[in-house]
């Protein structure tokens, strides 16, 4: 599959802060692709970066075949942004904000068939400082719709939403993928980034320090999954003179890290041979969450130091 | 530069602004208050004549000759108060409003058929210097010619007395033009700094520079806008100055280039100003400084002439200074030369802000 993005030893200084550190990925046409990252770690600057809002130090970067910051009014017409914390001129209408973008751009567009898609038609004649904060980043979904672009830039685009707003957001973004376009998306929600994305870059300290599908991510750097059982301590004792595997337990909880499924099994038997009395028996599976927190905590705490995709 | 992308700009800056009830009352309102204001205060002092309270003792020819002379002087209006003992007159005029006055002695008209010298009474009031320069110069003119009579002399120097215009000007004709080109100062500058860095704080133009706007062509359509709210409000101006203080101004085509240019320069620099600014609050300050001496001192409410010399000199670096002069050369002193040379000059420093707002003016950052 083609390119929609192409980045190659990607870096950005302001003065002697290195906010992007010689980072490289590509994003194939179709795919959604999630750029994960603690505040400060360098997402915004590297979307900006390929939106051509910002200039790099070093490295090359191709969108749609074009270079960002020299062929940005062409770059332009051929994508969607929506910035983090979307403002619009505050006494215009929705419906008019979308006439005004369909000019510049000289493409016809009905504004009513766009806020439908953004489930925002019914505020089609309101100011855009009376609308919610759902409401604003929806009208810049609406906006970034209009030039009909190949690839959407979304740069936290549900941050601060109530639930609602948020699920309306990814709706969106989810049928944009189906008509088979390209989005790049940054995100401190790792329950979006794994619900939509293809592919998810986990950015820190201006460097790549994991990349992949969600669930090999979850699979190369999370634990093994783990039985989990209510039970005592004795219980735990037990287990760990029986079998071979890693148990640990707290707060009357019982977690046995199993590797292939015939290891349930023999947990289950051994379980029964103790006699012992315990219930509420779960597979406990580590989420992008957990793997996030425990990359990003090792590498604070000096564990990692690099590790490049 | 493509007009189709301005025509959809500018829809959005009018309603901008006219969805803003501050901005449309400072440029249509506000210079109908100016108006009323200034013309309230200064409809009075259009005539230049100092009422002079005059007591005649004396009835004479010689006396009604010497009365005809100093009313052809124009320079005062006599008001003749009733018959009362000379040494009372004194005392009434201490409490009048203009302690000024003149004295007709008895047996005046007698003394100069007889050849006699005789002595008119002139009271004047230090505390009004001016006035009293007024009366004394234009009584001792009106002796000088009854002198000449008395004497069968006629005088041999002469002064024709030319004024340059082609007419005298009221204080309300001044201030039409004047206030005119406040309101092309005021109306962008002080909407413009202030919106240039709010909206850059804002994200707006981040925001716009991913459409195929530029920034000429988003500049442009803000210049379209003050020249059309310039010239809706330069009509309400001259309808009110015209209809309800009878100020007499040329209204003709010849205004058109300096409504134009004047916003063209003013928006240009309304955008330098908010764009070297870090902050609206700098921005304001910057703005304001830019602003004020303009708006004082480029002859809005007062003609520059009547500044002392120095002031003059400094009006002529400020860029308003000559869309005013070259308004007053067009609607009061009809000099369509003088009128050339302001547009020229103001076209100039227009244009150069307006390339240099475009220059410094960074929509993305490095």
């Amino acid at each position: 599959m083609p390119s929609a993005i192409r980045v190659e030893g990607l870096a950005k200084a302001y003065g002697p802060v290195r906010a992007v550190d010689g980072i490289s990925f590509d994003v194939p046409e179709g795919h959604v692709f999630a750029f994960l990252g603690p505040n400060g770690a360098g997402k915004t600057t590297t979307v900006e970066i390929l939106e051509g809002l910002r200039n790099r130090s070093a490295g090359s970067v191709e969108v749609l075949g074009l270079d960002p910051w020299k062929d940005g009014a062409k770059l332009h017409q051929r994508i969607g942004v929506i910035p983090q914390e979307f403002r619009f001129f505050e006494k215009i209408h929705p419906r008019e904000a979308i006439t005004y973008y369909s000019r510049l751009f000289d493409t016809p567009a009905d504004p009513i068939a766009i806020l439908k898609r953004v489930y925002l038609e019914e505020k089609a004649d309101a100011k855009f400082d009376t609308l919610s904060g759902g409401q604003k980043q929806k009208l810049g979904l609406a906006l970034s719709l209009v030039n009909d672009p190949k690839v959407l830039f979304l740069d936290e685009p549900t941050t601060g939403l109530d639930p609602q707003a948020r699920r309306g957001i990814w709706e969106v973004i989810r049928s944009f993928k189906a008509d088979g376009r390209t989005v790049f998306l940054t995100t401190h929600y790792l329950e979006e980034a794994s619900l939509l994305a293809d592919d998810v870059a986990i950015i820190h300290h201006g460097k790549i320090i994991a990349r992949g599908p969600p669930e090999t991510i979850v699979a190369a750097h999370g634990r093994p999954d783990r039985l989990r059982f209510e039970a005592g301590l004795e219980v735990a004792r037990y287990l760990s003179s029986r079998i071979p595997f890693a148990v640990t337990a707290e707060n009357h909880h019982v977690e046995v890290e199993i590797r292939e499924k015939e290891d349930a099994i023999k947990v289950l038997a051994a379980l029964e041979e103790s006699h012992l009395p315990w219930e509420r028996f779960s597979v406990v599976r580590d989420t992008l969450e957990d793997v996030f927190v425990r990359l990003v905590g090792r590498m604070d705490d000096g564990v990692i130091k690099s590790e490049a995709a | 530069m493509r007009l189709s992308r301005i025509a959809a700009d500018l829809p959005i800056v009018a309603r901008q602004y006219t969805r803003n009830p501050i901005g449309l009352f400072f440029s249509l309102v506000f210079p109908i208050i100016l108006i009323g204001l200034f013309g309230l205060i200064f409809s009075g002092t259009s005539s230049t004549a100092v009422d002079l309270p005059t007591l005649v003792l004396d009835h004479s020819n010689s006396t009604t000759a010497f009365l005809d002379a100093l009313n052809a002087t124009g320079l005062v209006n006599l008001h003749f108060v009733g018959p009362m003992d000379p040494s009372q007159f004194g005392s009434y005029l201490f409490n009048a409003e203009d302690p000024v006055g003149l004295l007709i002695p008895q047996g005046f008209g007698a003394s100069i058929t007889a050849h006699a010298a005789v002595n008119l009474t002139v009271y004047t009031d230090p505390g009004n210097p001016s006035s009293s320069a007024l009366v004394e110069g234009a009584v001792n003119y009106a002796v000088t010619q009854l002198n000449f009579r008395a004497a069968h002399a006629s005088p041999i120097i002469g002064v024709n007395s030319l004024t340059v215009t082609s007419r005298s000007f009221a204080y309300i004709d001044y201030l039409i033009p004047g206030l005119i080109g406040f309101s092309i100062l005021t109306s962008p500058m002080f909407s413009m700094v202030e919106l240039v860095s709010t909206y850059r704080k804002e994200g707006f133009f981040r925001q716009l520079s991913l459409t195929p706007l530029t920034r000429a062509e988003w500049l442009t359509s803000r210049v379209v806008w003050y020249v059309l709210l310039t010239f809706l409000s330069a009509g309400v101006m001259l309808f009110v100055g015209i209809l309800a203080f009878g100020a007499h101004v040329t209204i003709s085509i010849g205004m058109l280039p300096f409504l134009v240019v004047g916003p063209f320069l003013f928006v240009s620099l309304g955008m330098l100003a908010g764009s070297v600014s870090r902050s609206p609050e700098s921005a304001a300050v910057i703005g304001n400084i830019i602003t004020f001496p303009m708006m004082f001192l480029s002859g809005t409410f007062f003609p520059t002439s009547a500044f002392p010399a120095y002031l003059q000199e400094f009006a002529r670096v400020l860029p308003l200074y000559y869309v005013i002069d070259g308004l007053n050369s067009v609607m009061l002193f009809n000099s369509p030369s003088r009128a050339l040379i302001d547009f020229a000059v103001v076209f100039v420093i227009a244009l150069a802000i307006f390339l240099a707002a475009i220059v410094t003016f960074k929509w993305r950052e490095e």
